[in-house]
């Protein structure tokens, strides 16, 4: 994408690869892996800097409930590490690195960098949340940590949500510690047809309002219905009594049938692949509250329609529809009528170059956002525009 | 003895303007500026530092709130914001020429959803309050402070307050969707909203936990949940720490997470006993409390499995509840522990810092010694899966010199928190009481960093100026050394 690469190999040569760039005012486009780079805007940096020469885990505590990785970890690495402990990664990130072609697995740094969550978000949180410590280097080229290493932790500002999704433009991330946790026994999912989308989003709410402990709740849209899934994790015993339970409390809505073996259902949920999407076709991600997902879904299929699949309880949407300024104005108008957040997630460059990829936000925040950009990288080096213009 | 800004003389001078101006735009019986009546707001639940604020305003809205920032913005005055009172690190503490903002008459709950799973609720309603509006349809908020009959959401917000259900629930910022918010300037901000993980920067991650530093929060959007089918404690003691911490680590490691999992030493036990007769062992060095949820077969599998699993540690003692009532005895004491110890001695100051779980043996060992050579008491009761320590130091207030031993005695612990790889505090916040000590944890750019983005929106430093960022080196005040013990 731009013309040199620099690949630091410690955390120290990347900042003092920031204070050179500062020095000579190069901005800088920050990668992992660039599994990500056709993410929101398109940016003219004068160099790139690649995080994957930091590598590695550098903790790993399992009974603490804790791992620390540099930024530029592959994320199946650590999902292997975890694996052999019988742990994994809480907020179950998707990697998407089918829906952007990328040859290289995704890093950590990059999760982090993007605050990607997957389905089990709507009953365990989101990746920001298990964001234990971290570790950067801020655009004056400074080290800064914030966290660290334990489990529960309120000193000081909490700057490791602050960098978690800011997507490399308040400091390049290094290193990051997370909170994880004991991986299931079993899975089971209870899958139900349903005649609407309102029927499902209700069946998919009852089932999070349900005490069995629902760990995934999406549905796939079909014809005017759709199938909702709603999946429970814990140790067998308990996966097949509370299986039971909800295909009881939920049988208003339809016959539902139990499976074991939903590994790969979930899994195209989490990388968004069960969307369908085209290689032509833009994709975004809307966040609205689940009730008013029905009437979003109703106002893009009026406006010509797309490709669906809704998440945690349909309060995330993607939507897949041809690349157009009029199809986004169709996705702005509908997540905004609904009170949500938008981002166009894959787009073609000349789109994402010239239409807003997220909702702007209030003046007053606005003025704070630039104070706040100001203290961590007062030149304006780190992906420069990634987000909004100055962002 | 806590350094606090110098007064600054010409608000201290235009006290009586200024109050006139706070009784315009807060009209009724929401301004306080009688000495007597400004008492109950000297202290907060740290009542070891006092100071009396120049004058107290209880906005009953949002907009209120907004003019009575704008007016102090304008003026250069400071402010305190306040829920209850009941933070432990002090963070309430008042200034001489600053205005209280009591949140407390923001009472209001606004709204339940129960397809959304939420409810929009002010500042000023307390934590338990939450839950008791939600509970008859099996609703709950989960994070749940020891104090939260008292507590309100908007200083968890602030504090980012946790409970002894964290490990499986989170803490109050886990738990949130959105806020109301009101900068110094008097602009009125929505953050967030009612749905997950709005795009852009995550600012209501980064205003939770800031203890007041960054502007007010005047309404709270909280996720609710339903509750389990039920659920059910055990008690296990053991005859030394190590092994109750190892006993700790084979329960983790086995992969069950129970939603609390308590952890008391022996001056804690006994005096928890004396207190709750919840039928605690007075012979064990250590006892852990261990809470699991489901239908009566899975806690009944569950239980079973932790106690084979305890059982691999000789524990002196092992009780599963067999009802619910067996269950909220097993708790009562640890409810209580705070004022069983207050039993004890009147005067307490309650630790907070996190180690590594790993580091427990070794850091209570440590702990006990200090407590010989500085001759206080100490009671250690924690949450043992998150390593989150409370170290309750006994001393007697009516002595300077025991007084400031315990300061000392706590410093010690939270330096050895920090280098033992924790930190400095869990869930009761830096406040004043652990202003001075951010130095062990953080180098010095890095709290500038921190003082710049608390700048970023504040520039004047208004809002309660003298926590959480040590005075010294803070250019935006001078510093007046006060003895404000007690
Ligand atoms: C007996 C006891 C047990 C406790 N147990 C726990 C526990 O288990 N877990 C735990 O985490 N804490 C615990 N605490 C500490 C305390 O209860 C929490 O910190 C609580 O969240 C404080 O809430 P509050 O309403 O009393 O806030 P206050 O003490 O009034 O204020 C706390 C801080 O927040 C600021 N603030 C308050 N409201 C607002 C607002 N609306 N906008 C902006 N700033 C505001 C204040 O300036 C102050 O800095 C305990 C305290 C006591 C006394």
């Amino acid at each position: 994408m731009n013309c040199s690469t620099i690949i630091p190999k410690t955390e120290a040569a990347v900042a003092s690869t920031v204070q050179s760039a500062s020095s000579l005012g190069i901005s800088l486009a920050i990668e992992g892996n660039g599994s990500k780079r056709g993410l929101l805007r398109p940016m003219r940096a004068g160099r790139t800097i690649s995080l994957r020469g930091l590598s590695g885990i550098t903790l790993y505590h399992p009974t603490e409930l804790i791992i620390s990785a540099q930024a530029g970890t592959p994320l199946p690495e650590i999902e292997a590490a975890l694996a052999e402990h019988g742990q994994h990664l809480i907020a179950e990130p998707p990697a998407l690195t089918a829906m952007f072609g990328a040859e290289r697995p995704a890093t950590i740094g990059g999760i982090v960098a993007t605050n990607l969550s997957g389905p089990r978000r709507i009953a365990w949180g989101a990746m920001r949340d298990h964001v234990m410590g971290i570790r950067a280097v801020n655009g004056k080229g400074e080290v800064f940590r914030s966290g660290g290493r334990v489990l529960k932790n309120v000193t000081g500002l909490d700057l490791c949500k602050l960098l978690t999704g800011s997507h490399g433009t308040l400091g390049i991330i290094t290193e990051v510690t997370l909170k994880v946790l004991p991986a299931p026994q079993a899975t089971g999912t209870v899958s139900i047809r349903v005649a609407s989308l309102e029927q499902g989003v209700a069946a998919l709410s009852a089932g999070l309002g349900s005490p069995f402990s629902v760990t995934g709740a999406a549905l796939i849209p079909e014809d005017g219905g759709g199938i909702a899934h709603l999946r429970i994790e814990d140790f067998e015993q308990s996966v097949a009594y509370r299986c039971g339970k909800l295909r009881e409390a939920l049988a208003r809505f339809g016959e539902a049938t139990v499976q074991a073996d939903s590994a790969a259902l979930w899994q195209g949920i989490r990388e968004a692949t069960t969307l369908g999407a085209t290689a032509e076709e833009a994709i975004w991600r809307l966040s609205v509250q689940p009730s008013a997902a029905p009437a979003v879904v109703a106002a893009l299929r009026a406006a010509g329609g797309s490709k669906f699949l809704l998440d945690w309880g349909g309060g995330l949407i993607w939507v897949a529809a041809v690349a157009s300024a009029e199809a986004h104005a169709a996705v702005v108008a509908a997540a905004l009528a609904a009170q949500g957040s938008y981002t166009l997630f894959r787009a073609p460059e000349d789109l994402r170059a010239s239409v807003p990829v997220m909702p702007d936000e209030p003046r007053a925040l606005t003025a704070i956002a630039r104070r706040v950009k100001a203290v961590m990288d007062p030149c304006g080096l780190l992906n420069p525009g990634r987000m909004r213009a100055g962002q | 003895m806590i350094p606090l800004p110098a007064p600054k003389p010409e608000v201290l001078a235009a006290r009586e303007q200024i109050v006139a101006a706070l009784r315009a735009l807060v009209p009724g019986d929401g301004v306080i500026s009688e000495a007597l009546r400004l008492k109950p707001y000297e202290t907060d639940g740290l009542s070891a530092y006092r100071q009396p604020p120049m004058a107290v305003v209880l906005p009953n809205t949002t907009e209120q709130v907004a003019a009575v920032l704008k007016y102090c913005n304008e003026k250069g005055v400071r402010v305190v914001p306040r829920g209850a009172g009941t933070s432990l690190s002090g963070g309430a503490l008042p200034l001489a020429d600053a205005v209280v903002m009591g949140l407390m008459r923001m009472n209001r709950i606004k709204e339940v959803d129960y397809e959304n799973r939420l409810a929009v609720v002010e500042a000023g309603v307390t934590n338990l309050g939450i839950t008791k509006h939600v509970e008859a349809d099996g609703f709950f908020y989960a994070p749940d402070p020891s104090s939260q009959l008292a507590c309100m959401i908007g200083g968890n917000v602030m504090m980012n307050s946790g409970g002894a259900h964290c490990l499986k629930y989170g803490v109050t910022a886990n738990n949130l969707l959105g806020l109301t918010f009101v900068t110094i300037e008097g602009e009125i901000v929505q953050i967030g909203g009612r749905h997950l993980d709005a795009t852009g920067y995550d600012w209501l991650g980064l205003i939770t936990g800031s203890e007041g530093q960054l502007g007010v929060v005047t309404e709270v959007t909280v996720r609710i949940l339903r509750g389990p089918e039920g659920a059910r404690a055990m008690l296990a003691a053991f005859d030394s720490i190590e092994v109750a911490g190892q006993a700790v680590d084979a329960i983790i490691g086995s992969g069950i997470i129970p939603v609390a999992l308590e952890f008391m030493d022996r001056p804690c036990i006994h005096a928890c006993e004396a207190f709750a007769h919840a039928g605690y062992p007075l012979d064990a060095e250590a006892m852990l409390i261990i809470e699991v949820e489901g239908n009566v077969e899975e806690q009944d599998r569950l239980l079973g499995w932790i106690k084979e699993i305890c059982n691999r540690f000789n524990p002196i003692s092992l009780k599963v509840a067999e009802t619910a009532e067996e269950s909220l005895a097993i708790w009562k004491g640890r409810k209580g522990a705070f004022g069983a110890v207050g039993r004890i001695s009147p005067d307490y100051l309650c630790m907070d810092g996190t180690i590594p779980t790993g580091e427990l043996p070794f850091v209570l060992k440590r702990i006990g010694e200090m407590s010989q050579s500085y001759g206080l008491q100490v009671a250690n009761v924690f949450h043992a899966g998150d390593g989150n320590l409370h170290p309750l130091i006994m001393f007697d207030a009516n002595n300077e010199a025991s007084f400031h031993a315990a300061e000392n005695f706590g410093a010690d612990i939270l330096k050895l928190c920090v280098e033992v790889g924790g930190c400095l505090t869990g869930e009761h916040g830096v406040g004043i009481e652990k202003r001075d000590l951010m130095t062990v944890q953080f180098t010095p750019p890095e709290l500038d960093q921190m003082r710049d983005l608390k700048a970023a929106f504040d520039p004047q430093w208004l809002l309660n100026p003298a926590k959480v960022f040590p005075l010294e080196g803070n250019a935006a005040f001078d510093i007046q050394p006060v003895n404000q013990a007690a």
